[in-house]
């Protein structure tokens, strides 16, 4: 088990890496723009790119550039040119608002999408699983950006039942953060539940035709105890990899769509305003930071998963 | 409780039941064969699918009902005009600000929007950008997911080992923000890699970068299959009769990948898409004053409160189109895989 | 063997499934009775219904789509309408089965001794560890190694034929009356299949359970079978003693299995006789004698289900499902004479027109 786990985080490490590069590649490389003029927005005068194209090497040959990229991002030398903002201090404050609403509705949509699959699975072919089936399906079509606007309009500002966006830090109060959290853990859930309860309920269908559970069965378990202690817990390892998968990039990417349209002014929607006005810098750092983020769970993920199925550990 | 599992035997009858000259005969099937008649035989899904098409069929006839129906275009804009309704004279948009809604006539059918254009005109060209971004990107990712995960596979080794660095890499990127990353890293100065120049406000663009984005998903299970196909006996007999890599490849693995392929592209399409959507939303994907279902949804959720309709309807085409991809695919699925839906005779 | 009560009595069982194809039936109608302490074979080609009417014993085969018919009687309790609770009680402590598979029968992730303690400890209070010793004092019994290191192994770290004496461990682990075994050596090397039938002959012996063992193997029935049901197409269609199937067979299937058995002591013949043809599809059976498309010897009254009866004169437990008379079917065996189980236990000699001694 300890070497699985060395050699999981050496391979984290070279992944972080090449990361770095490939970001790097992204934004500076591969475009076919001056790359002092992109980071300095719109109506830069001479002066200013100039000084950019000092600041950030882009005189100097590729690799200089890169390390010197890699210096401004990691030191917290990061400026905004189009907002004048230090791009690490604003990725510190928004953090929390992204994380609040990510773990949130992880615990969320993993709840309701065990509860969902296993029933659907039980009640396979009848009325109950279709029909909850097919709102799983329609929870899969509606786009997250598209829902939640329309919930945070209905719900909140024409109903008034949830407020109509924005955030309230867990610290001040509560109740109000949980209040305020509702709609975009609610609305961010939805496809996930949609395609979790429909893999869970394919896994569990697939197991209770094991053999095995039907050794269990032989054995004298009650249904309930062979539903639980075989069936579910063999159906969500498969689960448990996909879920860590998907928080990584819950956090690092779909979070992003959730948090503009409920104007909760996380790591997310700081990267969409940066995208709208072709503000670079904060979406170099934020899309690194994020891939980051993604390897690092998804390694902590295959260790858990190998605690969980111990033929893992082999590989 | 009785919990359903398709017994093994009731499985192990992929048979079909010939009528024959007053006996009955027993014959085998292929297995594209039965899953076609499953698929025939799932109304529901085949009804959906119907729906995808009747979709892609009216945005293909956008410039018809714009031209002969609407008489106006995408772009124009008709902040000043005015339409006759019943008789009486309207403002397209009036001094406030507000548009007209809907008028369920030949102009305007569903509306004006904030710029003054009609909706349901951009509404259908908006649909033809989406889904051609949508389904060009999902081919796109086909291919390069089949040769990737084929050449990963087959070859294995160093080979094996730079494709998946590769994809993993892709991978790490939440889809989302290397999306937008992307497109805006290529919106400001297009692309440029070799002969392939595409301008900033080019289609191609987002469609390449969604089928970038995308092709991890589907080219490691593909490489997995190729791994296990590799090394299944009839590719060691192709060899045996001296056939070369490149055509073992062609006429032994990529048959044998058609059904997993058959089953993931709706599914791919539904998700590119998604994607696309989400990506214009942002303002990262097509760049207006192109319509594209995205950014329709987001003016419209931007002037949420002179008139929801506004994101409401290209809503409801954009989860229309989902719905339909995906239950269709997943119709798909099912046909093609036999333990996934249980089969009980409706007795 | 005591003449008392039989401990599992099985009267026209039927097993069918309703499937998009068509009505699948896996069992056509099988009587039979397992006597205390007996071993019963089950013995048939793949498709023949006796893994279906073994599991069905333990209600194994209920499903939505599943229809039955017949009884099946554990003393007083009906078993094909037994409730949940009442199955329940009677897996793993009264009727207890050993699987074919190990490998896929097991629970992959969970250690092996958990899975053995966790059938003990659904029958009796024990406590976690009592239960765990229970666990290693049968895998010492069924005769694996370091048992005491072995109980908290995955079943992917053993080899085959170690899983499978876990298998009859956890079988065995409540002290069942009755034991049924599908195909238990079938996944195993030649070699350790005779080492674990036989360690499986003596715990039996030991414990005094009753055996139905399913097999296609003759070679394995000889070695530990008191009586034999010959099944085809979901019916059976010869039953008696060993040794009256073996010195006596009265069914044309019987001799085609009997008579295609490969002989190491006799020259070797051109061909390995077979019998012509393949078995009915589980959907579509022949009206009448389901072996009749095949047989040489049929005529018109196998259109006509023949019963399973007996027809030997003197041999009142030796029944056959063959329209033919007795002498008929003496005068048209012709089996090559000598039959060798595992271990070269029973010679047999056939000759054409007689029962052997």
């Amino acid at each position: 088990m300890k070497r699985f786990v060395i050699r999981r985080i050496l391979g984290m490490i070279l992944v972080l890496f090449a990361i770095s590069i490939a970001t790097f590649c992204i934004f500076n490389v591969i475009p076919n723009s001056d790359p002092a003029q992109r980071l300095a927005g719109r109506n830069p005068t001479k002066g200013q790119i100039e000084a950019i194209r000092r600041q950030w090497g882009f005189d100097k040959p590729v690799y200089v550039q890169y390390v010197k990229t890699m210096e401004k991002v990691f030191t917290g030398d990061l400026i905004s040119y189009v907002s004048q903002i230090e791009v690490d201090k604003e990725i510190l404050q928004d953090a929390p608002r992204t994380f609040s609403l990510a773990i949130g509705a992880a615990i969320m949509w993993m709840a309701f999408a065990v509860a969902l699959g296993l029933y659907t699975a039980v009640r396979a072919g009848r009325f109950a699983d279709r029909f909850l089936t097919a709102l799983a399906l329609i929870g899969i079509s509606m786009p997250v950006f598209w829902i939640g606007a329309l919930m945070s309009y209905y719900l909140g500002f024409k109903w008034n039942i949830f407020p109509n966006g924005g955030y309230v830090p867990l610290t001040e109060d509560p109740l109000q953060w949980a209040y305020h959290l509702i709609m975009p853990w609610t609305a961010l859930s939805l496809l996930f539940i949609g395609v979790y309860s429909r893999i869970l309920r394919s896994n569990v269908l697939d197991t209770i035709n094991d053999d095995y559970v039907r050794t269990a069965r032989a054995k004298g378990l009650s249904e309930r105890q062979v539903l639980l202690r075989h069936v579910l817990r063999n159906s969500l390892i498969p689960i448990v990899t996909l879920w860590g998968l998907d928080f990584g990039a819950v956090v690092g990417g779909g979070a992003l769509l959730t948090e503009t349209v409920f104007d909760l002014q996380g790591v997310g929607q700081y990267a969409a305003e940066s995208v709208a006005q072709l503000d670079v810098p904060p979406v170099l750092a934020i899309v690194m930071f994020g891939a980051f983020f993604v390897v690092v769970v998804n390694t902590v993920v295959d260790i858990v998963y190998a605690t969980l199925d111990p033929r893992i550990r082999l590989t | 409780m009785a919990i359903e599992p398709a017994s093994e035997l009731a499985s192990a009858v992929p048979e079909a039941i010939v009528a024959e000259g007053g006996r009955t005969r027993v014959a085998g099937l292929a297995p594209w064969r039965i899953a076609l008649r499953r698929l025939r035989r799932n109304r529901v899904a085949l009804a959906f699918g119907a729906l995808f098409l009747v979709i892609v069929a009216m945005c293909l006839a956008a410039p018809i009902y714009a031209s002969q129906i609407a008489h106006t275009d995408p772009f124009k804009n008709h902040l000043t005009d005015q339409i006759t309704i019943d008789g009486v004279k309207k403002d397209v948009v009036a001094p406030s600000g507000v548009p007209i809604g809907p008028t369920y006539s030949g102009r305007f059918f569903l509306g004006a929007d904030g710029n003054g254009r009609d909706i349901a005109v951009r509404l259908l060209y908006g649909g033809r950008t989406s889904l051609t971004i949508g389904i060009g990107a999902a081919l796109m990712s086909t291919l390069l997911s089949i040769v990737a995960g084929t050449l990963a596979g087959f070859y294995r080794g160093r080979v094996d080992a730079v494709i998946t660095q590769i994809l993993n890499l892709i991978w790490s990127f939440p889809p989302v923000l290397l999306g937008i990353a992307l497109g805006t890293a290529l919106a400001l100065g297009g692309l440029k890699i070799g002969p392939l120049e595409l301008d900033g406000d080019s289609k191609l663009i987002p469609s390449i970068i969604i089928a970038i984005v995308t092709v991890p998903y589907t080219a490691r299970p593909l490489r997995g299959q190729v791994l296990a196909l590799r090394e299944k006996e009839f590719v060691e007999a192709a060899r045996a009769q001296g056939a070369g890599s490149l055509r073992i490849m062609f006429s032994e693995i990529l048959p044998n990948l058609s059904s997993t392929l058959v089953v993931f592209f709706p599914l791919m399409v539904a998700s590119a898409i998604g994607f696309e959507a989400a990506l214009s939303f942002l303002g990262a994907g097509v760049r207006p004053p192109n319509p594209s279902w995205g950014t329709m949804i987001a003016d419209g959720v931007e002037r949420i409160i002179t008139g929801p309709h506004l994101a409401i309807v290209p809503g409801v085409m954009l989860v229309l189109s989902l719905l339909g991809l995906n239950v269709f695919g997943d119709g798909v699925r099912d046909a093609f895989d036999p333990r996934a839906k249980v089969r009980v005779r409706r007795s | 063997m005591s003449s008392a009560e039989p401990i599992l009595r099985v009267s026209d069982l039927e097993v069918s499934f309703a499937t998009d194809e068509g009505l699948v039936r896996a069992v056509d109608g099988v009587t039979f009775e397992l006597a205390a302490g007996e071993v019963l074979a089950v013995v048939g080609e793949s498709g023949c219904g006796k893994s279906v009417t073994a599991m069905t014993l333990l209600g194994l085969t209920r499903s939505a789509n599943a229809r039955f018919a017949g009884a099946a009687y554990y003393g007083d309790t009906e078993l094909l309408g037994a409730s949940d609770a009442e199955l329940q009680q009677i897996r793993g402590a009264e009727i207890a089965m050993v699987f074919q598979d190990s490998a896929s029968s097991l629970n992959p992730v969970q250690r092996v001794g958990r899975q053995i303690a966790e059938q003990i400890q659904a029958h009796e209070k024990v406590t976690d560890a009592q239960a765990r010793e229970r666990a290693i004092e049968l895998l010492e019994r069924v005769g694996i190694p370091n048992a005491r290191k072995r109980v908290d192994a995955y079943p992917f770290e053993m080899s085959g034929g170690m899983r499978q004496r876990v298998m009859i461990a956890l079988a065995l682990s409540c002290d069942p009356s009755v034991l049924i075994a599908d195909e238990p050596t079938t996944a195993l090397d030649v070699t350790i299949q005779a080492q674990i039938l036989e360690r499986f002959r003596e715990l039996v012996a030991q414990m005094g359970a009753s055996v139905i063992l399913v097999t296609h193997d003759l070679g394995v029935v000889t070695d530990i079978a008191d009586r034999i049901a010959v099944m085809y197409a979901g019916r059976i269609v010869e039953q008696g003693a060993l040794d009256e199937i073996f010195y006596d067979p009265q069914h044309p299937y019987t001799w085609g299995l009997l008579g295609s058995i490969p002989r190491l002591d006799r020259p070797r013949p051109k061909r390995l006789p077979t019998i012509p043809g393949l078995p009915p599809s589980l959907a579509d059976r022949p009206q009448g004698c389901h072996l009749r498309p095949r047989c040489p010897h049929e005529f018109d009254q196998c259109a006509k289900t023949p019963p399973l009866v007996a027809r030997v004169p003197g041999a009142a437990a030796h029944l056959d499902r063959c329209w033919l008379s007795c002498d008929r079917k003496r005068e048209l065996r012709e089996i090559e004479p000598g039959v060798i189980g595992l271990r070269g236990k029973h010679e047999v000699e056939l000759t054409k027109g007689g029962a052997g001694s």
